[in-house]
């Protein structure tokens, strides 16, 4: 491995890494802030019970989140100087604005994770809005920064110089809006399947039936209606990567010739030296349609691109493929478990339900990672979409591979002692919680 | 002028990082030197100390980044190129210790884990200030070498040399000092403040050991500390006053009022800060061969500079009062009931 490829890698690693423990600390506050509220207003204590057992799961997440994020902070200038270099005064408003974010979401979770019994209830419930709220903000705003390489605004690019720098417009950037919300409801809908699958797991075993019933209700709410309107947001943002960035549409979608009623690519494997697709199924004029809204219209494939600049097609072909298969499995679930809430009541306590939402635990977090090496891989060859490689930014220092090594084993070992951690929190859920069985469910 | 608020709050995002967040670590550094009974009423004690506080103070060095980057990236990005290694391992430890105090305080099964959390929070509460105090050094020492010819000379050098090393102990030393001034306002009982107290004057000697070292390392490697720090009246003053103060600690250690010592120790660390840093400012990192990078010179594009200064100005109308009322309704919680746990 060079140590291009292991920059690269470890960059990957540590924002695949970092993204989960961020979008988990983004919206648990909102799903405790449910239950706990209902605690308040209903007094029924297994509600207070399972915003104390999701408060200890989140405050694991968050501190993972926090130190993963610091590193990442640091690693934008480690790996990347030479783009930190220029790009930092350009992007860097977004960073700033998140530090106050930041700070607001790690005062209100000290009041939040140690505040029962000592503040006014409401008080210590509204900390834990903040906690989400700023928690939101600072998603909302790093994913400003990564638009703006996708859609670089606020400067002019003369003669390999930086001019007239404007940090407000190139936060403001064309790719800002479909990409923070699509981000958005991402996290809603992984986090909300992650953990309607942990509890349905546990209905499926039969432990502790009305807090896994309560806790499951919430989090299976949050989740199907992000993943309904997860695939509209994904429309948005399929349209926006055609008109910014062709390169990268066509190398998700496979799509080799510019032709006009283009075809869509389902599956196949992109053969790249070839310039075609083999055992994919074609959808004529679909891709037209989806890009541009017209079934008619020409799809700029990558034929257009000068060789020099397109980028690798495998990977983030199979990537867009999984994310959307996963996208419409997620929808498929959230459309029946309206279905059921709505008419079919019985459904809900069936074990096949239960099975569906259990199997699809990782599908949203799988997405998440799958849309990142879309975003990701797709802007390659550029770290700064059309103006600076990445090649060009990486750091001089020779031995980026024992680096990688070191985070790939720090991570690898991280991810066992969270999971290790998580297990036995949910296994002392008995011990620690278990109440008499209440009246039945409102 | 927005340039002042960005140099001002670089400054005190550092100040403030070594001040709150060097207490957290030195929390973890006492309880490395102490056994049996003592650790664990200490362990006890900085766990209601500083369980509601500890992400906040460890936001100051993600606002310093943050300014730094956006603010000044050339300083950044020769930096992170040529103190890449201590970053690296300094980060490890940010890593470890975060991860590690969360760990024993949530974990819903009391184990044999409990000993290997406690070890990592341990190690990596010593180990992480350490390599604060090398990059620290390192940035003043001038062994940086954007020419040198070659990996050793580069990215070695840069930072491996005697006088990282001393300043590398004794901010370790320092922490610890703060760290064990912060706990005797938590102590619950008269015989528990005695032990408290004998750990700060433990931890004194130390840090005054250091400081010699720090000397020394300087003085064999011909780095001119002695002229910077005695050679003009601010820097005289301040190690005058904070020699005074530390000799006020010292003799009301036994019944001072707890906050008068936070305060004395607080103020001594600034003084020290305002020392070294004084001599230099503006050159934030000096180069081989007398080259400096200023913080007037380096600082990005107006636009950028007033945006980022209007950015942590609105900001801290948030964070401050956010902030001390999180201090205010935690202090000497160790006294109240507890029940989340
Ligand atoms: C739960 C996760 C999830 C799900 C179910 C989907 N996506 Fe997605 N997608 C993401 C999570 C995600 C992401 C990880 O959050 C990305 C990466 C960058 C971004 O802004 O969002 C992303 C990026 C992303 C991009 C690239 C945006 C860019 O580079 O600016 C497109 C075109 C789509 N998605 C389209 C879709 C479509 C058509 C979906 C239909 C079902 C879909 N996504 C489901
Ligand atoms: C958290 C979600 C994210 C994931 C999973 C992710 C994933 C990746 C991957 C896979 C690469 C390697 C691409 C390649 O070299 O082929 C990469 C590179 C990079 N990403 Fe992201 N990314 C994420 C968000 C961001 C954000 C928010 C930023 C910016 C602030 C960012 C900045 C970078 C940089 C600077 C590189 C290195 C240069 C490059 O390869 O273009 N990423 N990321
Ligand atoms: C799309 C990608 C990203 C998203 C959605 C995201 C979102 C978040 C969120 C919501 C948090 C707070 C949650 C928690 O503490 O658990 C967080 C923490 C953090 N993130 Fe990210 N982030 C992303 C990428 C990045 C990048 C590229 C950087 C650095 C350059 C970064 C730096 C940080 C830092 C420093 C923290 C710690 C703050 C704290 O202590 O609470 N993040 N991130």
């Amino acid at each position: 491995m060079d140590d291009f490829l292991a920059a690269r890698s470890q960059m990957a690693l540590s924002l695949g890494f970092h993204i989960i423990y961020s979008c988990i600390g983004m919206v648990m506050p909102f799903f405790m802030a449910v239950a706990h509220y209902r605690w308040l207003r209903t007094g029924n204590a297994t509600y207070r019970n399972v915003t104390k057992a999701w408060s200890k799961g989140v405050a694991i997440f968050f501190a993972t989140g926090a130190v993963s994020g610091t590193m990442l902070s640091f690693e934008l200038g480690l790996l990347w100087p030479r783009f930190m270099e220029h790009a930092g005064p350009i992007f860097g408003m977004p960073f700033s604005l998140e530090g106050t974010a930041f700070f607001i979401e790690a005062i209100a979770l000290g009041f939040f994770l140690y505040g029962w019994d000592r503040f006014h209830p409401w008080f210590h419930w509204f900390t834990g809005v903040v906690v989400g709220v700023s928690g939101l903000a600072s998603g909302i705003l790093v994913v400003a920064a990564n638009a703006w390489m996708n859609s670089p605004a606020g400067f002019d690019y003369v003669n390999g110089q930086y001019l007239n720098i404007d940090p407000i417009q190139a936060m403001f950037n064309d790719a800002w809006a479909s990409q923070a919300l699509h981000m958005t409801v991402a996290a809603f809908a992984a986090t909300g399947f992650a953990v309607a699958g942990v509890h349905a797991i546990m209905l499926l075993k039969r432990q502790n039936v009305t807090f896994h019933q309560r806790a499951f209700a919430i989090a299976a709410a949050f989740g199907a209606v992000a993943a309904v309107l997860q695939p509209l947001s994904g429309d948005v943002s399929a349209k926006d990567v055609a008109r910014r960035q062709p390169a990268k549409l066509a190398a998700m979608e496979a799509h080799f010739r510019t032709e006009k009623a283009a075809a869509l690519v389902l599956g196949g494997l992109p053969d790249e030296k070839a310039g075609q697709v083999n055992y994919a199924v074609k959808i004529p004029g679909l891709l037209s349609f989806l890009a541009h809204g017209n079934f008619a219209q020409e799809v700029t494939g990558l034929d257009r691109i000068r060789p020099e600049d397109r980028p690798p097609v495998l990977v983030p072909h199979l990537a867009f493929q999984l994310m959307v298969g996963l996208g419409m499995l997620m929808l498929g679930i959230a459309l029946l478990y309206f279905w059921a809430r709505w008419r079919r009541r019985a459904w809900l306590h069936s074990r096949w339900l239960l099975r569906l939402f259990a199997a699809a635990t990782p599908a949203g977090f799988l997405a998440v990672e799958a849309g990142w090496t879309v975003t990701e891989v797709g802007r390659q060859p550029w770290i700064i979409n059309g103006v600076m490689r990445t090649a060009d930014a990486v750091t001089p220092m020779p031995g980026v591979v024992y680096s990688f090594y070191l985070f790939t084993a720090v991570y690898l070992s991280l991810s066992v002692v969270v999971v290790f951690l998580l297990y036995r929190q949910i296994k002392m859920v008995p011990v620690l919680y278990d109440v008499p069985p209440q009246v039945s469910l409102a | 002028m927005m340039a002042y608020v960005v140099i001002a709050y670089l400054c005190l995002a550092i100040l403030a990082y070594l001040l709150l967040g060097g207490a957290d670590f030195g929390a973890g550094i006492v309880e490395l030197f102490t056994r049996g009974k003592d650790r664990r009423l200490l362990r006890q004690t900085m766990y209601h100390a500083i369980g509601p506080i500890w992400e906040a103070n460890h936001m100051w060095l993600i606002i310093a980044v943050v300014i730094l980057f956006v603010g000044f990236p050339r300083i950044y990005s020769v930096m992170s190129t040529y103190l890449h290694i201590p970053l690296l391992l300094m980060l490890m430890g940010i890593i470890a210790r975060g991860t590690a105090f969360v760990f024993r305080n949530y974990d819903a099964v009391h184990d044999q884990m409990q000993v290997l959390y406690g070890r990592v929070f341990r190690y990596s509460s010593l180990l992480t200030p350490f390599f604060l105090g090398v990059i620290a050094a390192s940035l003043i020492a001038g062994y940086i070498d954007p020419q040198a010819p070659d990996f050793w000379a580069a990215y070695m050098g840069s930072w491996l040399h005697g006088f990282g090393l001393a300043v590398g102990a004794f901010t370790v030393a320092l922490c610890a000092y703060l760290a064990s001034v912060y706990t005797i306002g938590e102590a619950n009982s008269a015989a528990d403040r005695r032990r408290f107290v004998r750990e700060t004057r433990r931890a004194t000697v130390a840090a005054v050991l250091c400081g010699a070292l720090v000397f020394g390392a300087a003085q064999l490697e011909g780095i001119p500390l002695a002229n910077w720090v005695f050679g003009n009246a601010v820097g005289l003053s301040a190690i005058a006053a904070a020699t005074a103060s530390l000799v006020a600690l010292w003799v009301l250690l036994p019944d001072g009022s707890a906050a008068v010592l936070r305060v004395l120790a607080g103020f001594q660390a600034t003084m020290i800060l305002l020392a070294v840093g004084y001599a230099h400012f503006p050159a934030f990192v000096v180069l081989r061969h007398g080259a400096a990078l200023s913080l007037v010179r380096e600082l990005a594009p107006a636009k950028t500079t007033a945006a980022l200064g209007w950015a942590l100005l609105v900001g801290s109308l948030f964070i401050l009062p956010a902030l001390f009322y999180l201090y205010y309704s935690f202090q000497r919680a160790s006294t109240r009931p507890e029940s989340a746990h």
